[in-house]
């Protein structure tokens, strides 16, 4: 039941905001903000409570009958991975909420009923252990991220979120045709009508049939991810978003995609997933070039973080598909870890954006005389971000780069050079936006005690990812080694 | 072959609509009242209604070689008579500001809901054409109904043309069928292609002609070309309808043709079907995506919506028949839901039908935006509403049949479709232009609505209900 909780409170109390916001904005922020901090209360008390038990299985699961001719039910289910992931999501969901204190002034009821509800989405997508549950959920968060960049976003919201919606959409549908497919012949092989994830593991097809299947599922979460190739409505969205749609987006939603990869494309079609393995390390290695040179070449802020989150989700999906347990592991460490810095990077750009009305680098500079706490943090997560030692993002890329080397060395060289080209990227962002002479006279005020609460809570954060991350490696080790065992050819 | 009492208890559901409409005519003889038709339209609507659990007990049932009542024409029956009273209270909020005699819309209403059920009771086709042309006739007037506005009378002559012509053509291939085969029972005819040596240049350009009569009446391509401009021109209620009770008619009655027959299994056919399927799903999605005008928009989305009908008739498994119940249903509701939100919003001179008097919608009124997003969505398939349920059917059965490449055009000109629903959900949350604010909106518009988006959303959260009662009343 509790599992059912940590996705009813935000969507009740996503309604309960929209409804106190008519009498009083400030009231409806509050409710938003007790909501999520009790659902992250919630999941650490889960946490820590299991943690003597180890993580291995399956614990306190919601099990209900929906559709049962078809197999079809309401399943929440947690192991460690989605424990994880669970308490990243309500961790930047209160964030999320702080940092659009201020920046949100226009239907703010409505704001946080969708903010509430894309959390209670995303939520939803790491318990759903019924694959039709698990794609009603997913199709359904998109439909409150659509309305948070139409309405809240920038200049060119419109079209980036039709973009978005429509990317998402068809890969949906693939994905639908996929499980279909699935369903369908698991039928033929078994007679039994299921969509549960525990009864379909395992099921018996031809290596064709696998490999279509698989395909389906695989390009549903690329999109999300984004896989190169795939990620062009990445830029748009998260350049158009509102700063809490930004953070959401990077830290949350391309989260999704790689949890997808973890959680189904690998335990439910491991003989095609590895067989499609080099490819898709090449991909990912793709996409960590890729996303560097391009996040060098923008002048737009908001539009280089984007590109940083295509090179970092790069190295994730180089650990899934390296297939092994310090990779995997790698992965899943520089998933949260890149939702914590990446989601820092867009607090602090919206912020600055708040106060000089622009995102454009060349008419920055010299912000580091009149805000220095502000360019400080944004220094330490630019540090972060090109993998500093100590920090979480380094312990991640470390181990991807370190299980990669196992499966092909010319592939960890090139992700390796994805680092150096981060660095470019870092230090630009540092020296253009923030260093150099103050040629503007921008007199902005600093950041304000809310900003530096979330500022100084994701600082904390990745120094004890960087610095004793043993802890977080405990809670997904037996998942990872789960999934390494499904390997085959080994 | 005599009719006894219990064949009378069978009918009664057609029964009573039929002396509902006498009821209801004498009583605009006696005194005229806007309120007093409505209400006696929706009375007799709800007793028919009620009486299908009476007849319920007296089925399955042959009334005359011309109907067969069994549960598949009870289940539709039932859909499209609650469909007429929901028609009824979108009518009168949207007829109640209209100026000149305003009773006659029910009754003419009455003899075409009339129809629909013949239609889908029919086992014969003298019954086929009977409940065809009850239907047709009623709605050149429903359509035209505005007499004084150019285009409801425009939309009524090229609604009235083109009925006449694929009546004809309809006509024409039950001769065919019949010169061929002597018979023009359904079950009959079914036997007799399967069992007996026919003339194969007569029966196949027979059925050919009444594909294309069916094709007409649910406006697949290539027979779809009055649709946007009937849907244009006819008052937003009488649109719903048509776009609800005349088509979830027909395709019911197409179904139960092709089942009895068994004729959509030659090969031929299948082809045809195939190929309507794929061109109306294009078509419909993509000529959508160049209106301004709302009604025209969710004309073309129609076409498309039908063309996803066909994908699950073709499947004919296990799943096409609940896919394709479960389906109408929920397209009922959201296109009613859809076409209601527009009546509500239109006044007594023009239908609120162009983008621009949706910008901004939200921020002026957003409880009624809230539904016509609902409906939007709905038909676009996101979850939570009944559309998604629907299209997860329907791709369930296009998969259960293995028909890939139908499947896949279906989620590709899906995606297409997307881009329409979002630009008008856009467009209501954009920033408002001119912030002039509606006429209120009447009682029964509100309560109308708000029925029809919390059915979207039981449907979209618990659709078993519905679907077991799909299951226990499915042909067969």
């Amino acid at each position: 039941m509790i599992l059912l909780c940590l996705i009813l409170i935000p969507l009740v109390a996503g309604v309960l905001a929209w409804a106190v916001a008519r009498w009083s904005a400030p009231a409806c922020r509050w409710v938003a903000l007790i909501a999520v901090v009790a659902d992250f209360v919630l999941t650490f008390v889960l946490w820590i409570s299991n943690a003597r038990a180890g993580f291995a299985t399956w614990f306190a699961q919601v099990d209900w009958d929906w559709i049962p001719q078809l197999g079809i039910r309401f399943h929440l289910a947690r192991d460690g991975l989605s424990l994880l992931l669970l308490m990243l999501t309500f961790f930047l969901g209160a964030l999320s909420v702080l940092a659009s204190w201020r920046e949100i002034t226009e239907a703010v009821g409505f704001f946080h009923l969708n903010l509430l509800w894309i959390l209670a989405g995303i939520a939803g997508v790491f318990l759903a252990v019924n694959l039709f549950l698990f794609y009603f959920v997913w199709e359904l968060m998109l439909v409150p991220m659509y309305f948070l960049i139409a309405i809240w976003g920038h200049e060119n919201r419109v079209y980036a979120a039709v973009k978005f919606f429509i990317f998402t959409q068809l890969s949906g549908l693939l994905m639908l045709i996929a499980i279909l497919a699935l369903f369908f012949v698991h039928h033929a092989a078994t007679g039994v009508y299921t969509f549960e994830y525990q009864d379909l593991l395992g099921t018996a097809m031809s290596p064709k049939a696998e490999m279509w299947i698989m395909f389906g599922f695989f390009i549903a979460f690329s999109v999300k991810l984004p896989v190169i190739v795939l990620h062009t409505w990445l830029p748009d969205a998260h350049t158009e978003a509102p700063t809490a749609g930004s953070v959401i987006l990077a830290g949350l939603l391309l989260k999704t995609g790689a949890y997808g990869m973890l959680r189904f494309v690998l335990p439910l079609f491991p003989h095609a997933a590895r067989a499609f393995a080099p490819i898709a390390m090449v991909l990912g290695v793709a996409g960590i070039l890729y996303g560097a040179l391009l996040a060098f070449g923008q002048t737009d802020l908001k539009r280089l973080v984007a590109y940083t989150s295509v090179s970092h989700l790069g190295f994730v999906l180089l650990g899934i598909f390296a297939w092994n347990s310090l990779a995997l592991q790698g992965a899943l460490m520089t998933m949260i870890c890149h939702g914590i810095s990446t989601g820092a990077l867009f607090v602090l750009v919206g912020a600055l954006q708040d106060r000089i009305h622009t995102r454009e680098m060349d008419r920055m500079g010299g912000i580091w005389s009149t805000a220095p706490r502000l360019s400080g943090a944004a220094l330490f997560f630019a540090l972060a971000s090109l993998g500093l030692p100590g920090l979480g993002d380094f312990v991640g890329e470390f181990l991807v780069l370190l299980g990669t080397y196992r499966q092909s060395i010319v592939l960890a060289a090139l992700a390796t050079i994805g680092v150096l080209f981060a660095t470019f990227y870092a230090l630009q962002f540092v020296q253009r936006g923030f260093q150099g002479p103050n040629t503007r006279n921008w007199r902005i005020p600093d950041l304000v005690p809310r900003e530096g609460l979330v500022i100084a809570l994701m600082i904390a954060a990745l120094l004890w990812l960087g610095l004793y991350p043993r802890p977080v490696l405990n809670t997904f080790e037996p998942v990872m080694a789960r999934i390494e065992q499904l390997a085959p050819g080994r | 072959m005599n009719v006894t009492g219990q064949d009378f208890v069978a009918l009664l559901p057609l029964l009573i609509i039929a002396a509902t409409t006498i009821v209801v005519m004498l009583a605009v003889a006696v005194h005229r009242s806007h309120a007093v038709a409505a209400s006696l339209t929706f009375l007799g609507l709800a007793i028919s209604f009620a009486s299908l659990w009476i007849a319920a007990s007296r089925l399955p049932r042959h009334v005359t070689p011309l109907l067969m009542l069994d549960g598949y024409a009870l289940f539709y029956t039932g859909l499209i008579v609650a469909a007429s009273m929901v028609f009824v209270l979108l009518a009168y909020t949207y007829f109640e500001k209209f100026e000149g005699d305003r009773d006659e819309l029910y009754i003419l209403m009455l003899v075409a809901t009339l129809g629909s059920t013949v239609l889908v009771s029919s086992s014969h086709f003298v019954s086929l054409f009977l409940g065809l042309e009850l239907l047709s006739v009623a709605l050149y007037g429903m359509i035209a109904y505005p007499r004084r506005r150019p285009l409801p009378l425009e939309a009524g002559i090229k609604y009235l043309v083109l009925a006449a012509v694929s009546a004809a053509f309809l006509l024409f291939g039950m001769a065919l069928v019949y010169g061929a085969l002597g018979t023009m029972e359904f079950g009959e005819i079914g036997a007799r292609l399967a069992h007996t040596s026919f003339d194969r240049w007569l029966v196949l350009p027979g059925m050919a002609l009444i594909v294309t009569g069916f094709g007409f009446k649910l406006a697949v391509v290539p027979f779809h070309l009055w649709t946007p401009d009937v849907y244009e021109g006819a008052p937003a209620p009488v649109t719903g309808y048509i776009a609800t009770v005349s088509k979830g008619a027909m395709f019911a009655l197409l179904l139960r043709y092709f089942y009895q027959t068994g004729a959509s299994r030659q090969a031929p056919l299948f082809l045809v079907f195939s190929s309507i399927a794929i061109a109306s799903m294009f078509a419909g999605n993509i000529l959508a995506l160049l209106q301004n005008n709302v009604k025209r928009i969710l004309a073309y989305s129609s076409i498309a919506h039908l063309g996803y009908l066909l994908v699950a008739f073709q499947a004919s498994g296990d799943f096409a028949p609940t896919a394709v119940g479960f389906y109408l249903v929920a397209y009922f509701v959201t296109t009613l839901g859809a076409f209601g939100v527009v009546g509500v919003l239109s006044d007594n001179t023009k239908d609120a039908d162009s983008l621009e008097d949706y910008r901004g919608l939200f921020w002026r009124r957003p409880a009624v935006t809230g539904v016509f997003t609902a409906m939007l969505f709905s038909l676009a398939g996101i979850p939570v509403t009944a559309g998604f349920i629907g299209k997860f059917y329907v791709v369930a059965a296009g998969a259960s049949a293995a028909m890939w490449g139908l499947v896949v055009v279906l989620v590709i000109t899906s995606a297409i479709g997307l881009f329409y629903y979002l630009r008008i959900v856009v467009a209501m949350y954009g920033n408002a232009t001119h912030a002039k604010a509606g006429p209120a909106i009447a009682l029964s518009g509100t309560l109308t609505l708000t029925f029809l988006a919390a059915a979207l959303v039981f449907l979209g959260l618990f659709p078993q209900p519905l679907l077991a009662l799909i299951r226990d009343l499915a042909l067969g």
